[in-house]
């Protein structure tokens, strides 16, 4: 009999997060206002009443010295999870990302290996101001080196972050904000699957949506509709952008013919790029339409008054299914 | 002569250009760790600056030969990295730029590991952990954060302040006058700085970065740029072997025993060429060289040795030993080979990743189809 309790995605994370920090005293948690707040999104809120000092613990507001001295503390064996505010924050700490984290185990031949998480809240629908709402994850995609996860409910942020938190490669560890306070089932006892692996989590027949993140509630409310309306589509939370699973995908494609990639990044040089190219080179003779990708536009994210018009949501996915199926 | 490398500015010198030794009354602390050496000591710096140049002149000629793709020449700072390197202990960990070949041969690197990497056979690859000595940094400053990391973690590994030289430790990030523009190095010596971390900050200042000069990298001297951090710090002669020895010995010793971070600034000069790229005649004057080449650090060094007694016979001893070192680097540089195209693939994460195990067995298959032709 499992253990399930019902919890919301921030809490699912802190739960995942004291899990660790419990089992390993090595596991530090650090950031800018993650300590007697709990960050900005309380996402370790008592955290630092239950371990003190000596694992979680504010940091300068400097997030290239975050992730760079995180680096070090790897060196020296922690394991150390660090916060980076918002999406749009992370930038000052893109060069010790890209050019040191992703390449240390690389450069070292395997000497050093680089046990850390970035946690990031990311995505938009919060009425937030300029650099709050960003969906950054393509970057990391593309560099090698890196992990890159984002979990869309609160049980697979419960296990995805212990998971990425036993992982000897930097894991890029991108949350829904918007969702943070959606709630869920969470089995305690039993995690899911891997990090790596994609969900069905919906089957269907006649179209195939695949996405991740705060966009999967978005096309799941897409998919119930068509299918009220008819249609059989078959829906995929992709879970982790580095690796990606694409044997989920293209079995899925095989089956249905029909493939739309949602999620709220700009669409230029996307997740959804590259899921539509593997497609095409892997699943070509089995598409009976283009695949289409439903995404921000190629803009800088826009005031908050407008964006419910950047963001996609279930009539834009749902535009894009009755163009493959009329296809 | 720019503001910065001003004779006003208070410098720690053991031993002036003319080789005379002598301790002012401000540096006693100083010259305690000068009286502690031996005589078998003062030949072993000796030995290795002498080491360390050779080790560079045959480098830049295996370039010129077309054997590196690259030299990145460090003569002129003998002094300042087998002094410090030797002030480093038996357990501190050293995070160094890209330019500290001479530190590395007082921590017993092996000097083909650094000759692998500017040939282009890997980017590093020894243990770091294992020989304290961390790999070369080439984004600027961005191991300066790193070592400020490891300091943070000593500390929290209780390893600071216990007055148990055989398990305290502490860490020295090396880094040049260019460098400390690069953010990292202002926020290391905050995080150093507010979590009063075990680490000692070696700024070479060797004037030049690439064609920059010094003066239009800062405007206060490097010594006090971590003042307003909290990091305080000293300016020392580069190019005395004895004030390098000394002032990182002492500070390390400080830092081991739970004193925090701080900011040494070795004056010196880059003789040579930031690298074989780069041509320093477009822009700095033969006259500069010349003065610097007259303070040359070997060179005061061995007329301080001649003044203590050391024969002839030494120098004909570190001379032969040079010459060996030349023809072993020689052929051992001649005997890399190209690394296996797995290299490539196999350490890119420590858990399989399905991207990369894909391309690596394209490219096996791929690779087949030449035949004899494949490579390895």
């Amino acid at each position: 009999m499992s253990n399930f309790v019902e919890l919301s995605i921030a809490k699912a994370i802190n739960a995942g997060l004291r899990k660790c920090m419990q089992d390993n005293p090595k596991v530090l948690m650090f950031g800018e206002d993650v300590a007697q707040l709990g960050g900005v999104f309380r996402v370790t809120e008592g955290l630092h009443a239950e371990f003190g000092d000596k694992q979680i613990f504010n940091t300068p507001i400097a997030e290239s010295g975050i992730v760079g001295t995180a680096i070090g503390l790897a060196m020296r064996g922690y394991r150390p999870v660090t916060e980076i505010q918002f999406d749009g924050f992370i930038f000052p700490a893109f060069d010790q990302i890209v050019t040191q984290l992703a390449k240390m185990q690389n450069r070292s031949e395997g000497f050093t290996p680089m046990p850390v998480v970035v946690r990031v809240p990311y995505g938009g629908g919060i009425g937030a101001v300029e650099h709050h709402s960003e969906s950054p994850e393509a970057y990391f995609a593309h560099t090698a080196g890196l992990r890159v996860v984002s979990p869309s409910n609160p049980n697979d942020a419960y296990w995805m972050i212990q998971q990425a938190i036993l992982s000897d490669d930097p894991v890029m560890f991108f949350e829904p904000k918007r969702r943070y306070w959606q709630k869920g089932p969470v089995n305690l006892d039993e995690p899911p699957m891997d990090s790596y692996s994609a969900r069905v989590l919906h089957e269907g027949s006649q179209l195939t949506i695949a996405t991740y993140g705060p966009m999967t509630a978005v096309a799941l409310q897409a998919v119930e509709i068509a299918a009220s309306e008819g249609k059989s589509i078959e829906l995929i939370d992709l879970r982790s952008l580095s690796p990606i699973d694409f044997p989920t995908i293209i079995n899925s494609v095989k089956k249905t013919g029909r493939l739309i990639v949602a999620h709220e990044a700009s669409t230029g040089f996307s997740v959804g790029s590259e899921v539509a190219a593997r497609v095409a080179e892997e699943a070509f003779y089995h598409l009976e339409a283009p695949v289409i990708r439903v995404g921000g536009f190629d803009v800088p994210y826009p005031a908050a008054k407008l964006e419910e018009i950047f963001l996609p949501d279930a009539d834009r996915i749902l535009e894009a299914v009755d163009r493959s199926l009329a296809y | 002569m720019n503001a910065n490398n001003s004779p006003a500015v208070p410098t720690v010198q053991l031993l002036n250009p003319e080789g005379d030794y002598g301790v002012p009354k401000e540096w006693a602390t100083y010259g305690k760790y000068i009286d502690r050496l031996t005589e078998a000591d003062f030949l072993k710096f000796y030995r290795d600056m002498a080491r360390m140049r050779r080790f560079d002149r045959e480098a830049e000629a295996l370039q010129r030969q077309g054997q590196l793709g690259l030299w990145i020449p460090a003569i002129g700072q003998e002094a300042a990295q087998i002094g410090s390197g030797y002030g480093v202990g038996h357990n501190d960990h050293i995070f160094p730029s890209y330019r500290e070949h001479g530190v590395a041969i007082t921590h017993n690197i092996d000097l083909m590991s650094i000759l692998k990497m500017l040939r282009g056979v890997n980017h590093g690859g020894w243990n770091p952990e294992e020989t304290r000595f961390h790999l070369y940094a080439i984004v600027l400053g961005s191991q300066v954060l790193h070592a400020t990391g490891y300091a943070m973690g000593v500390k929290m590994d209780g390893k600071v302040g216990n007055g148990d030289i055989e398990n305290d430790l502490a860490v020295i990030s090396y880094f040049g006058d260019g460098a400390t523009a690069e953010g990292d190095i202002s926020e290391s010596f905050l995080f150093a700085a507010v979590n009063n971390s075990p680490i000692v900050f070696f700024c070479q200042n060797n004037q030049w970065a690439i064609s920059s000069s010094v003066a239009s990298q800062t405007k206060v001297p490097l010594y006090r740029r971590g003042e307003g951090f909290g990091v305080p710090g000293i300016r020392i002669d580069g190019n005395d072997v004895l004030a390098s020895y000394a002032v990182t010995a002492k500070h390390m010793d400080d830092a081991r025993e739970g004193a925090g971070p701080f900011m040494i600034e070795a004056l010196t000069y880059r003789i040579g060429a930031h690298t074989t790229s780069d041509d320093p005649t477009k822009y700095r004057d033969a006259s500069e060289v010349e003065y610097w080449k007259a303070r040359d650090p070997l060179a005061r060094f061995e007329t301080f040795l001649r003044r203590q007694g050391i024969s002839q016979d030494f120098f004909d001893e570190v001379d032969e030993a040079g010459e060996k070192l030349s023809a072993e680097i020689r052929e051992a540089t001649f005997a890399l080979t190209t690394p296996p195209v797995e290299n490539m693939f196999k350490y890119v994460y420590s858990d399989p990743h399905p991207r990369i195990q894909e391309q690596f067995e394209w490219i096996k298959k791929y690779e087949a189809t030449f035949g004899e032709d494949a490579h390895s």
